[in-house]
């Protein structure tokens, strides 16, 4: 008897209500998710497998570092930017200080830029090698993530030599250097780029006509140059979208108008594109370095800068061309020691905006291709 | 194309050269003019950044900063106006995509609410936080000890 009102019951019910009638799905990916690079917390909205869109939450990593800075002396504020994209200390510090030294209206010496040139494409070629390996991982290529990882070891060597550290480096003060370079400095970044040249070759050798990695990264994650510049992109997604630009050109700081070198562009905006536009850059990189250490003049490292710093009143914007994109900073002088306000614009902030629109439409396994190829530090995203 | 601007608006605006560096001052009602005919007729289609600065000992306590960047002329500007304390200026969003989330900061971490924003919510702090920390009147310790309490089960955060 209870068999059959069950039974009845469900005959009732079945055929006008589905089991499963709603078509869209709402799931949680992150913050403690392997894939996401850190503390990324995305809230999927899917149709089966497919993305209709998605919100990011962030802040998780948030450390208010922009409240710090207000904190601090313009020489203590430096090491803390370092903490923000960790994996590119170094083009932080070159950022940070730059911005202070317009303040101040000091320029670095020529010996001190060159070292700020090397160690910073140093420090992009290593960015690249992590951003390569963990990207390959996450869509399912294990081994060029040992072949980066043993490879971006160099580079931390020489920091390790020259500064003692290895990952926030802390390498340039403002108005040049603390350190001279370290005995055999050039013979030893000269070596580390003649063993990084094939180096290049043997990634692209695993994945650039790899028949898996070509199926997961061609026309997934597209973005066209107009979304890019509406939604405010910059750094390798940019140019892969084919808008020839880079800071490092438009707007040269350092010293790079000094050397030669090409600016990489794609053409469909595809995560393969990104891609290769990134193992172009290394390249270009390379080529950079091996100029600034050829022509590396005599010299003093540091120019006369106060030791209690006190930049007149005033504000400026200076930005850099950081691995991920535009790095800008924004310092409110109020003539004290302390700044009255620092603010950070992160490129990976303003890039993850674009996740949203690049996911639309791609399948759930694609959204980790698409975090993985902004490139995104947590820590530069929350400050 | 500032002596132009100039010209069309008046004494509401004011250009000024820093290191080089140009920004203009313009008046808070002009604000979303000036924006529109900076993109839609002076080619400033990248919104770099949107921040904010706090000075309370001002009545008018906000400077509200945009960056922007022209890809066509290769150059940059800053517009920077002055808005008191819960005056809500019109959202950017219409005129930059971009401005969305930076908008959303300011908003996290000033208390600027934007009007016309689709979607103004905290985007760092987490929601329920009372507070706007970049405020100068937001000690560097304090934190919202209600919240970290019920959230996180612990006495404090520090």
């Amino acid at each position: 008897m209870t068999d059959h009102t069950t039974l009845s019951h469900l005959e009732l019910e079945t055929p006008e209500k589905p089991f499963l009638d709603a078509n869209e799905l709402v799931i949680n990916m992150g913050p403690q998710h392997p894939a996401t690079h850190g503390v990324l917390r995305v809230i999927l909205r899917l149709d089966g497998e497919k993305v209709l869109g998605l919100e990011c939450v962030i802040g998780y990593l948030h450390r208010g570092v922009e409240k710090i800075g207000e904190h601090r002396t313009y020489t203590m504020f430096n090491p803390y930017v370092d903490r923000m994209d960790y994996v590119a200390a170094v083009s932080n510090g070159l950022g940070y200080c730059e911005t202070v030294e317009k303040l101040l209206n000091v320029e670095a010496p020529p010996r001190a830029q060159h070292v700020r040139v090397i160690l910073t494409e140093l420090n992009r070629i290593a960015s690249h090698q992590l951003w390569l390996g963990t990207h390959a991982l996450d869509i399912g290529a294990i081994t060029p993530l040992f072949y980066t990882f043993r490879d971006r070891e160099e580079i931390l060597k020489i920091y390790e030599k020259y500064c003692g550290a290895r990952l926030t480096t802390h390498a340039f003060r403002i108005g040049g250097l603390q350190y001279e370079t370290y005995n055999g400095f050039e013979r030893e970044v000269n070596n580390f780029l003649t063993f990084f040249r094939p180096k290049i070759d043997e990634y692209e050798e695993l994945l650039t006509t790899n028949r898996i990695w070509v199926e997961r990264t061609k026309n997934v994650g597209r973005i066209s140059a107009e979304d890019c510049i509406a939604l405010g992109v910059s750094g390798p997604v940019l140019r892969a979208s084919g808008v020839k630009w880079d800071l490092r050109k438009a707007q040269p700081y350092a010293n790079y108008k000094n050397f030669e070198f090409d600016i990489p562009i794609g053409e469909n905006g595809d995560t393969y594109d990104r891609y290769l536009v990134r193992m172009a850059e290394m390249r270009q990189s390379v080529r950079i370095i091996e100029q600034a250490v050829a022509a590396l003049p005599e010299g003093p490292i540091i120019a006369k800068v106060p030791k209690v710093m006190k930049p007149p009143a005033g504000e400026v914007y200076h930005s850099i061309e950081a691995p991920k994109g535009e790095l800008g900073y924004f310092i409110v002088s109020d003539g004290s020691t302390q700044p009255y306000r620092v603010r950070v614009r992160p490129p990976s902030f303003v890039n993850l905006q674009a996740l949203d629109l690049m996911c639309r439409g791609q399948l759930v396994a694609d959204v980790i291709a698409v975090i993985g190829t902004l490139d995104i530090v947590l820590g530069e995203v929350d400050r | 194309m500032i002596a132009k601007l100039k010209g069309s608006y008046g004494s509401g605006l004011e250009a000024v050269t820093y290191l080089g560096q140009n920004y203009m001052v313009v008046d808070r009602s002009m604000i979303p003019e000036i924006l529109y005919v900076l993109r839609n007729e002076e080619q400033f289609d990248y919104c770099v950044d949107i921040t904010a600065v706090h000075y309370p000992q001002r009545e008018k306590q906000f400077d509200l900063i945009w960056v922007l960047y022209s890809y066509a002329r290769n150059e940059r500007i800053r517009v920077k106006t002055q808005i008191a304390d819960g005056d809500s200026p019109a959202s950017s969003v219409p005129i930059w995509a971009a401005a969305n989330w930076l908008e959303r900061e300011v908003f996290d971490m000033f208390g600027i609410k934007f009007e016309g924003h689709p979607d103004m919510k905290r985007i760092l702090l987490p929601e329920g936080w009372k507070g706007h920390p970049l405020r100068k009147d937001y000690g560097i310790l304090q934190q919202d000890n209600e919240w970290v309490q019920i959230n996180m089960g612990i006495e404090s955060g520090q």
